[in-house]
């Protein structure tokens, strides 16, 4: 591992990628679109873990487990655009910033 | 074992995703028109589902080289999952009838129908991947489902916001699976308890790993069951989703999460439960606390049962602190006791509405409720005093059994502080039959649908003394539920 790239290196990429993704979510003022930017961010952290795991763990559960990942990724961003679909025919803006209709 | 013993453990889930798969079809082709025959056979199709798990889907043990457990605890929680789900799909014709804008579609108990599927797969959970695939099965059903009315604005942003935040949720899970799956070496359940009692929690980096991994995972399914810090989603979502929606969304997903949280702390983590137990019992009392005072100040009835949810998700979560088989098995008696109060509830808020049909969701609305609809008035103080937990009800019988389990684990602090905690949450109940029984009315209902009012009756018998009744036969099961586990 001494002077090559080992797991160590892909961990601390994806931590950084990850607390990247949540603070998208959390810093966000702008744009909803941004946010489902931020959430394929943290899964795809989730998944260079995953792969380095594999590698580093000479096991292929890893590897089928990033597959799932971006399957059902593939299929939340899909329903998360038509939902904003909806959201922005009703009111006309993807705004983060638009006051809530709900209160409380 | 051959394929066909495997598929005959799996026959829930293999009979609600072929139903769900049928009746999509039917919903293409039948169009709207289609909408009443493809609810009632989706009614059907869970009752089958409830059949099937009569004889290796409840007691046959492994599946599928481990991915999948067949076991009485699952069996117990599926119960559960399906009859709220059936009501759920009941309560809705009428609903979507009378409300201006949408209409029902055939394709809510389809979406229904594929919740409850990904929910069995989550409650049979043995390995981290069938976790996963299970969550985002019901949860991708769930998003739609909150914003199901296209054209009322608070629906889409409940759809909208329970989306980012439940995606938000399940990349905080992936992320703690994929540290315990590198920690490890696996994803099974009972490989991973293996790594985690033979390593020491103590220091070096690789226990460093595995805690780390126990919190996201741990901090994930506390979004899923919004138990507090990861709550906020919740009043937003329950308001603005169609009232049948935030009863499903209040009782099925409930008991499916708090199921897949068991099996995690109990199967996967159970070596390491002198660490979960700190974070257990944290989102415990801030749950129950939080959602007894945020609940006060609330006007909209829909609001106050979401606090009224994280309140009781609380309770449920001190038999879970106990980490013993008498503490799971009181959890499962909450849920099911819970599981009555809350759609006895939901079923109430659906009779609120003004003499067009129209929702009212205020509190204020309730007001004299007892001398225009007395039974109505009647059925909602018997939900509120039992969800209070006041004695001769059957919802003090579900607190005292987490508590007594807190007890019998030697956690007498938690049961003091969860007792008194819980005199708060009584206030808003209790304001709430006050406003019903001693203020001015406030004007009248319009009439109710025949079938929601014998629902309304079925449940309030049930949480009413005559539960009782049923202890004997829901102890028995409930234990013999939890021994799988153990």
């Amino acid at each position: 591992m001494s002077g090559g790239v080992g797991l160590i290196h892909y961990l601390v990429v994806a931590a950084l990628l990850f607390t990247m993704g949540v603070l998208g979510i959390f810093l966000n003022r702008k744009n909803i679109i941004v946010i489902l930017m931020a959430i394929e961010l943290i899964l795809l952290a989730v998944n260079i873990n995953l792969v380095a795991f594999s590698a580093a763990l000479n096991d292929l559960v890893g590897q089928v487990f990033a597959m799932f990942v971006l399957t059902v990724a593939a299929g939340e961003a899909a329903i998360g655009l038509a939902i904003l679909v909806i959201f922005f025919r009703g009111r006309g803006s993807i705004s983060v910033d638009d006051p809530s209709r709900m209160k409380g | 074992m051959d394929y066909a013993a495997n598929l005959a453990m799996t026959l829930p889930e293999v009979v609600l995703g072929l139903g769900a798969i049928a009746l999509m079809l039917v919903a293409a082709w039948g169009g709207p028109a289609s909408t009443k025959a493809v609810s009632w056979t989706a009614v059907a199709v869970l009752a089958g589902a409830c059949v099937a798990l009569v004889g290796p889907a409840s007691s046959g043990g492994q599946a599928f080289y481990g991915l999948y457990r067949a076991d009485s605890f699952a069996a117990f929680s599926k119960v559960l999952i399906y009859v709220a789900a059936a009501v759920a799909i009941v309560m809705a014709p009428d609903f979507f009838r009378r409300t201006a804008g949408d209409n029902l579609r055939p394709e809510y108990p389809v979406l229904i129908l594929l919740s409850a599927a990904g929910m069995g797969m989550m409650v049979s959970a043995a390995d981290l991947l069938t976790l996963y695939v299970g969550l985002e099965l019901q949860s991708l059903a769930a998003y739609v489902l909150a914003s199901f009315m296209r054209q009322d604005q608070r629906s889409a942003e409940a759809g909208l916001k329970y989306f980012v935040l439940g995606a938000l949720a399940s990349g905080i899970l992936l992320y703690g699976i994929s540290l315990v799956y590198g920690f490890t070496g696996s994803t099974l359940f009972d490989e991973i308890a293996g790594a985690y009692a033979a390593a020491p929690l103590t220091g070096d980096a690789k226990s460093t790993g595995l805690l780390f991994g126990l919190v996201f995972v741990f901090a994930g399914i506390a979004f899923k069951i919004s138990a507090v810090p990861f709550h906020m989603w919740t009043p937003d979502v329950y308001e603005g989703a169609p009232t049948p929606v935030t009863a499903f969304f209040a009782s099925a997903p409930k008991v499916a999460a708090i199921g897949l949280g068991v099996r995690v702390a109990v199967e996967a983590m159970g070596p390491a439960e002198g660490q979960w137990r700190q974070i257990v019992i944290f989102a415990a009392l801030a749950s129950i606390l939080l959602g007894a005072v945020a609940a006060i100040g609330q006007q909209n009835i829909k609001r106050l049962l979401a606090y009224s949810s994280i309140n009781n998700v609380g309770f449920a979560l001190i038999g879970l602190a106990a980490g013993t088989q008498e503490g799971v098995a009181s959890v499962l008696t909450y849920m099911a006791i819970y599981i009555a109060m809350t759609l006895g509830s939901f079923l109430v808020v659906l009779q609120m509405r003004d003499a067009d049909g129209q929702p009212i969701e205020t509190i204020a609305s309730l007001a004299g409720l007892s001398r225009t609809r007395p039974g109505l008035a009647a059925a909602l103080a018997i939900f509120m005093f039992s969800l209070a937990g006041i004695p001769p009800l059957f919802g003090f019988y579900a607190k005292f059994a987490v508590f007594y389990a807190a007890v019998q684990a030697g956690l007498f602090p938690l049961a003091v502080v969860g007792v008194v905690f819980s005199v708060i949450g009584a206030y808003y109940y209790l304001r709430l039959v006050k406003t019903m029984y001693f203020d001015e009315p406030a004007g009248t209902f319009g009439e109710g649908d025949r079938l929601e009012g014998g629902l309304i009756a079925a449940a309030a018998v049930i949480v009413s003394p005559l539960g009782y009744l049923v202890i004997p036969a829901l102890s028995a099961w409930t234990l013999a539920a939890a021994a799988s586990l153990f």
